[in-house]
């Protein structure tokens, strides 16, 4: 065996601290195979050493909560003896290296961390942030990401239902591709990853193991080339075919009793999931890798430990179930191994032709992991930038060029490429506010949603964790929908720089303020650190996922108009800020100011007040008002439907700040004209702010009775953008 | 009316069509596994969307060739009507049920939408629920849906009526901008020259059901159940 030293242990991302503790573990030298088990389970990615101590005071618990964190996803109960089990991942690095894989195998992978739990997948989502559309790589980018979640999520058969997609410099070099999926189990089949059960054994099923993806392939080490291996790419491919049959088998096979824990082998493969198995059941296992299915011959140890190939799971069963679950597994043309089985020895032991080839404890690799307290400094807050200080554009100018903007325009381009139906239960289909699957065979509703805005976090990472919450309850809420729970999808830079570390400190602070304050827990998530290209940070990220459920699916309101002549009210206080609005950035070129500060009280009593509403089918259509503010939300409204809308600006607020300021806690909504009195009074008791704003009708947009733009041109300019953009030829 | 739906390992519209066909049957067809070769006596099969085997080989190409697709043939042969939507579609012209081929989309990208349909021919049991010439709403999402043939079968296939629908726009009209996937002459569905088989890659089983936005698919499994009760 080659020695092992100081760069080799550089190289596989470990500090000489962590070797030294690695050492101390062990009493002796790892070896080769021994440091990659290390080295990926001491990951960031694995381990979250430097996020644990501040995601441990996210609030996780609710009644309604069945497991938060720590399993391979949340759930939470939906009543009638069925769950919704849910979670967020980042597939970032892969996808900027071979964008159409890497994003199509990011969306593999939180499938299976949906489905090894027990819950049949029934919707995709998905938050995507791309470089400055200028940028050379960016529309290869899009378009490699996109065609790659399509071309996964449309195979296995599970609709992609929305999501959200930014454009910023920052990611130029880094970009972020976050999917999330939902999937519905019966509350008294949910299956966990401990192993427990001494003997029980251990099976290895669905794909088989090959060199792709291996965490070693990153690293140019002199000994590996003297290997003479061939380079293989670093990036896993996936086989959505291959991942629709494990879904429908394990499914079967989780009918049956036979099964004691299961979990996908995700990131670090068959490492991860059999420390994390045995760690959770406190056990231990001996593990015969000449046992594992493989693509081809010779492969050693450490790779077989270490290889990321897709459409992997690993279970422990009930002694003699072997036989019913082979013969599923088979029935679906999938491998099926023994590969060991659980031992009383806390360690993991693996051999290859009968030698033993690693001996590693396991708890201090998985739970008691490094934890660390990273220094960190709270950003320097930006000033507040009061409207008097940002020029006046013309509304109807403002308007236009804010609707074809990066940020606002259509995502038409994106979700068509999506099977958004497939399945036969999505009634909020892509581009509104949550979208919405019917909870198939029952009157209820699942209302779904991803939200971030990361110039806000960027200005204020406390204020931005917060209004990152606040929007996808709002959101939901939107759709007549229950907020009831959140996952999140935390993407930052280097948290060794302080300053970075402060932004991942007070993000997560944020949201964990908003999600006591909305009653919103937090029940699963991941990390993504390190999202630096030659020193240049992305946005702080943090991309918030979230549920809610509509318990009478026929209640749930959609964006656009219904008629003509229905009142349009306003509900939220609008004072006008436009410091980090898409106003100040789009039409002033400024990205300057505070970001609007979320009042998380006003948020839940409007939010209440809104679905209360809802819940009595006073309201016709509902939108929430976020990026660009009242005037897009408005124009988003009579888009979606056809309908133009005569508007009335309020006095005592400087017109441009009206129209365009982001202002939080707000919602457009619509009712038949003659029910708007009765509204506007229940508001007032309610002490919320609501005011009658206009009318709809029409095939126009007007403020104060001036023609803002025709119903037509403000969707040919919304729509226009990004067909345009993906259709030029790449400039460089 | 005993109908069952062909489930190969790929399909995942199978549940969704067998979701529409019992709204209107009242019963649940039977769900017939690719393996299976014994077909109970049938009066209606479907070839479901999908992705049959995976479809890294042309779509519908693996499927046209296994053992319960030689069935379908045979019964086919018999009279029992057969719908292929969407990968039934392609599997079915694979399988030489009917005309022409269904090669990758123009635009080259999946695409996902509603589209407006011309009902072309009422005189089948598929489709004898609509009005000649009526325009229907149905959502498409393919890779490959871009139905072709040479200058004489599309003569044949014009000719003997075998045209059930067209991309149309709202009013009815063809033209490019109707046409989700440059099929030729717009076409959307054909029948074989009997009318017993259709194949069509639009999916009515998607808006057969009001709380999903439309019911225009409906008409479609209403008229085979009462054409083959």
């Amino acid at each position: 065996m080659s020695e092992i030293t100081p760069e080799v242990v550089a190289a596989h991302g470990l500090t000489m601290d962590e070797w030294a503790h690695a050492v101390e573990l062990l009493g002796r030298q790892p070896n080769r195979t021994e440091l990659g088990i290390f080295s990926v389970m001491w990951s960031e990615h694995c381990s979250y050493k430097s996020s644990k101590k501040w995601l441990k005071t996210l609030p996780t618990t609710a009644p309604w909560v069945i497991c938060g964190p720590g399993e391979n996803a949340g759930v939470i109960d939906i009543g009638d003896g069925q769950a919704i089990i849910f979670k967020m991942e980042s597939h970032n690095h892969p996808s900027f290296i071979e964008p159409y894989q890497g994003a199509a195998t990011g969306v593999g992978g939180i499938l299976r961390d949906v489905f090894t739990m027990g819950a049949r997948p029934i919707a995709n989502m998905n938050a995507l942030r791309f470089g400055s559309p200028d940028h050379p790589k960016t529309r290869h980018l899009v378009s490699g990401v996109v065609a790659g979640i399509g071309g996964y999520g449309n195979c296995v058969g599970v609709p992609t239902i929305g999501g959200e997609t930014n454009f910023h410099a920052s990611y130029n070099g880094n970009i972020l591709v976050n999917a999330m999926t939902v999937g519905l189990a019966p509350t008294d089949r949910i299956f966990y990853s401990a192993a427990v059960g001494i003997g029980n054994p251990v099976v290895y099923v669905g794909s088989k193991t090959g060199r792709d993806g291996i965490h070693g392939a990153t690293m140019a080490s002199a000994e590996f080339s003297e290997d003479s291996e061939e380079k293989r790419p670093t990036v896993q491919v996936g086989d959505p075919f291959t991942e629709k049959l494990l879904i429908e088998a394990c499914l079967e096979l989780m009918a049956t009793d036979a099964i004691v824990a299961i979990q996908d082998m995700g990131a670090a493969g068959l490492t991860s999931s059999s420390f994390e198995m045995a760690s959770k059941g406190e056990t231990g296992i001996e593990m015969d890798l000449d046992a594992v299915p493989c693509r081809e011959p010779g492969m050693t140890p450490y790779e077989i430990m270490l290889s990321e190939s897709q459409e992997r799971m690993l279970m422990v069963l009930k002694p003699g179930r072997e036989d019913l679950a082979r013969s599923i597994f088979e029935k679906w043309e999938l491998d099926f191994a023994i590969v060991g089985h659980l031992t009383n020895s806390g360690r993991m032991v693996l051999t290859k032709s009968g030698t033993v080839v690693a001996d590693l404890p396991i708890a201090p690799l998985a739970a008691a992991s490094p934890e660390y307290d990273r220094p960190w400094v709270s950003p320097a807050r930006q000033p507040v930038v009061p409207a008097e200080q940002v020029p006046e554009t013309d509304p109807a100018t403002a308007l236009r060029a804010l609707l074809a903007c990066p940020d606002l325009a259509s995502r038409r381009w994106i979700w068509e490429q999506y099977d958004h139906m497939v399945m036969g239960d999505t009634m909020i289909r892509p581009g509104g506010d949550a979208s919405m699957v019917r909870i198939h065979g029952t009157k209820k509703a699942l209302a779904v949603t991803t939200d971030c805005t990361p110039r806000y976090c960027l200005a204020d990472p406390m204020e931005g964790g917060r209004q990152a919450v606040a929007e996808a309850y709002r959101n939901i809420t939107a759709t007549g929908a229950l907020p009831l729970a959140v996952t999140d999808n935390l993407n930052f830079g280097n948290p060794q720089k302080p300053e970075i570390m402060g932004q991942i400190v007070e993000a997560i602070q944020g949201m964990g303020e908003a999600c006591r304050a909305l009653d919103f827990p937090v029940v699963s998530g991941n990390v993504s650190l390190y999202n630096e290209t030659n020193g240049q940070p992305i946005l702080p990220t943090p991309a918030i996922g979230a549920v809610g459920l509509l318990a009478d699916a026929t209640l749930a309101v959609t964006v656009p108009f219904k008629a003509e002549g229905e009142a349009i009210l306003l509900l939220g206080e609008t004072t006008g800020w436009l410091g980090q609005s898409l106003y100040l950035r789009e039409l002033h070129g400024r990205e300057e100011g505070a970001p609007p500060p979320v009042d998380l009280a006003a948020e839940r009593r409007i939010g209440d007040f809104v679905r209360a509403q809802i819940g009595k089918r006073r309201l016709t259509a509902c939108h929430d008002l976020s990026d660009g503010g009242l005037l897009v939300a408005a124009a988003e409204m009579a888009m979606a439907s056809g309908v133009g809308a005569r508007l009335d600006s309020q006095s005592g607020i400087a017109p441009h700040a009206w129209a365009f300021g982001e202002d939080q806690a707000r919602y457009l909504v619509t009712l038949p004209a003659a029910q708007a009195e009765a509204l506007l009074a229940e508001a007032k008791t309610a002490a919320i702010p609501c005011a009658r704003i206009g009318t709809t009708g029409g095939t126009v947009l007007t403020l104060d009775g001036k023609v803002l733009a025709s119903v037509a041109e403000m969707k040919s300019l919304n729509e226009a953008w990004l067909p345009g953009y993906m259709s030029k030829a790449a400039a460089h | 009316m005993k109908a069952a739906v062909i489930v190969f390992p790929g399909s995942n519209c199978d549940r969704d069509v067998a979701v529409a066909l019992e709204a209107s049957m009242g019963a649940k067809p039977l769900m017939i596994w690719h393996r299976d070769t014994e077909l109970p006596p049938l009066d209606l099969i479907v070839v479901p969307g999908g992705f049959s085997y995976g479809d890294y080989l042309r779509s519908g190409a693996m499927a046209a060739h296994s053992p319960v697709m030689r069935e379908v043939k045979a019964r086919a042969e018999q009279g029992a009507f057969v719908l292929g939507i969407c990968n039934g579609f392609q599997i079915l012209t694979e399988a030489g049920l009917l005309p022409g081929v269904l090669m990758r989309n123009a635009g080259l990208k999946f695409v996902c939408r509603d589209v407006c349909l011309r009902v072309e021919a009422t005189n089948s049991a598929f489709t004898k629920g609509y009005a000649p010439g009526q325009v229907i709403r149905a959502p498409v999402a393919h890779h490959d849906g871009n139905w072709f043939t040479d200058p004489d079968t599309h003569k044949r296939v014009e000719d003997e009526g075998q045209v059930a629908f067209r991309y149309c726009d709202e009013g009815g009209s063809l033209s490019p901008q109707s046409n989700p996937n440059g099929s030729l002459a717009n076409i959307a569905g054909v029948f074989n020259e009997r009318r017993n088989v259709l194949g069509l890659m639009p999916h009515p089983e998607r808006l057969a059901d009001a709380m999903l936005g439309g019911t225009d698919g409906k008409p479609m499994f209403d008229g085979l159940v009462e054409a083959l009760s």
